[in-house]
């Protein structure tokens, strides 16, 4: 049990880096003449008109892009991760090939799926799995890989194979590596997002933002980067609650190995 | 399985990637217009490399990713050791770390175009800010386990700051920053690419884009191909800088006896 006065004390070494900052900025670009540079005051009462008229038809798009996109790089990337963590010969084959598949850029492929699958909702999700599939990929086969072998001879002697075998024994003891691969392909994903609209796109965040740009609606384009910025933190947020969630047991077991309890 | 065999499977997934560059457009299963066979892809490829340009695009694009990359390594060991081994300040800056690092550095990419147009501190931008949180994260969980008997030893011992850092933090934090190092410079390039594709800075992202435009398709795939070369050559590089420099690392050196 933490003394009220202790929570207070936390709160405030939490929130008072963020409001000096803020209030600092506010200050000193208040009376700025800067065209770029505007004041915070504007970006912020630019805020509201700007996105409550392109809520719709903008960001909402760009996330349920980018959840459809992430969901999808996560199933390929534990679907074909998991028999190749498991077969050494299937791994040794597909190895060097995913290497150098993994080491492309992904903005770099954007215009070869645009080449591919035109410039559709169908061409985005795609840029943003090819990018953000490897993470999961690569941390669910060193996952598998890594089995526990007592813990896999004990299935063995129990006859617990199949599906039960993958749910009870595989994904789990994986899955640290795999939500470790899963944070590394949230931000990926989220970058891809926003470059697939912004190179070929009349619609979504990353469009509106270069159009702001384009069109020398500074505050506009500020509110903009703010918004991706709250954006990328809440979705890190959510995350992190995903990851205290799913891994509750893991942490459990790992805090008195680690002699900190 | 002997590392021979290994290599000869591995040869023969590649071969079979090839393989199937070639067969699917020749099949007519994608028309060879928007996926050229991998033959014409590889001659593209010889036409590239005799081409001054394409050297200059790539001197180009490792400037600004090493230019980048170093700038963010350096702040990003500074700062980390700073913020690591001061307690009250960590915990000042945690929040503020928490908020930033999960911005999306292509938010900057319209202040860097509207400040500087395509000019190689648009890529810095970019690149620093991308791959300066990997190694600040790093670092400041690296200094954070020093370990507590050598700590005590290092006082007991009447360590000056300077010879605390050199013998106590450095050696505990190095395979840290080496890992935020390795991530970073994937990370580095991602951005240095993308800031020339998109910003139009010169460097093989701005070919990619140029290609795209005037529809030179074999020569598009020649050039993401030698793009993810790179990448290849970068990650390779770092595993093998991060081996050398961790030689007397406990973890190195289990992977030998193994």
């Amino acid at each position: 049990m933490t003394a009220p006065a202790e929570r207070l004390r936390r709160v405030v070494v939490v929130i008072a880096l963020p409001v000096l900052l803020f209030g600092l900025w506010w200050l000193v670009s208040d009376d700025s003449k800067s065209f770029y540079l505007p004041p915070l005051r504007k970006i912020f009462a630019a805020f509201g008109p700007t996105w409550s008229s392109r809520w719709g038809s903008d960001v909402l798009p760009s996330i349920a892009r980018l959840l459809l996109g992430y969901a999808g790089a996560v199933v390929v990337g534990v679907g074909l991760g998991v028999p190749l963590g498991a077969r050494p010969r299937l791994r040794a084959v597909f190895e060097p090939a995913l290497e150098l598949f993994r080491a492309i850029p992904p903005p770099a492929l954007v215009p070869m799926f645009m080449l591919l699958f035109g410039i559709g909702a169908s061409m985005k999700l795609l840029v943003i799995i090819s990018g953000a599939v490897w993470p999961v990929l690569l941390n669910t086969v060193e996952g598998v890989r890594a089995v526990d072998e007592v813990l896999a001879d004990t299935c063995r002697c129990y006859r617990i194979s199949g599906a039960m075998r993958l749910r009870v024994l595989v994904l789990r003891a994986a899955s640290p590596q795999i939500v470790t691969g899963m944070r590394q392909a949230l931000s990926i994903a989220i970058i891809l997002m926003v470059i697939s609209e912004m190179s070929a796109s009349s619609s979504g965040l990353g469009f509106a933002i270069v159009d702001f740009q384009r069109g020398f609606s500074i505050p506009e384009m500020w509110s903009g980067i703010i918004l991706l910025g709250v954006l990328g933190f809440l979705l890190s947020l959510a995350f992190r609650l995903f990851e205290a969630r799913a891994l509750r047991w893991y942490h459990g077991l790992r805090r008195p190995q680690r002699g900190d309890a | 399985m002997t590392l021979a065999s290994r290599a000869l499977l591995g040869t023969l997934g590649l071969v079979g990637v090839a393989a199937l560059f070639e067969l699917i457009p020749r099949a007519g299963i994608v028309s060879p217009l928007y996926m050229p066979p991998f033959s014409a892809i590889v001659a593209a490829l010889g036409r590239e490399a005799s081409s001054a340009q394409f050297w200059r695009a790539l001197v180009d694009t490792i400037e600004g990713w090493a230019l980048g990359l170093a700038i963010a390594a350096v702040a990003g060991v500074v700062l980390g050791v700073i913020l690591g081994s001061l307690r009250g300040v960590r915990a000042a800056t945690a929040s503020t770390i928490e908020f930033l690092r999960p911005i999306p550095s292509v938010a900057l990419i319209p202040i860097a175009v509207l400040l500087w147009g395509a000019a190689l501190r648009s890529t810095l931008l970019l690149v620093v800010y991308a791959s300066f949180w990997p190694i600040l994260l790093q670092v400041i969980h690296g200094v954070a386990d020093v370990d507590p008997v050598a700590r005590d030893t290092a006082a007991s011992y009447r360590f000056t700051p300077w010879t605390r850092i050199r013998f106590l933090l450095w050696p505990t934090a190095l395979p840290y920053i080496m890992t935020g190092l390795r991530l970073s410079a994937a990370v580095a390039l991602i951005l240095a690419i993308t800031a020339e594709q998109v910003i139009g800075t010169p460097g093989l992202g701005k070919e990619i884009s140029v290609a795209e435009m005037s529809s030179a398709v074999p020569a598009l795939y020649a050039l993401i191909f030698v793009v993810g070369m790179f990448g290849v050559a970068v990650n390779v590089v770092f595993r093998a800088l991060e081996r050398k420099v961790l030689a007397w690392h406990t973890s190195v050196r289990l992977e030998a006896v193994t």
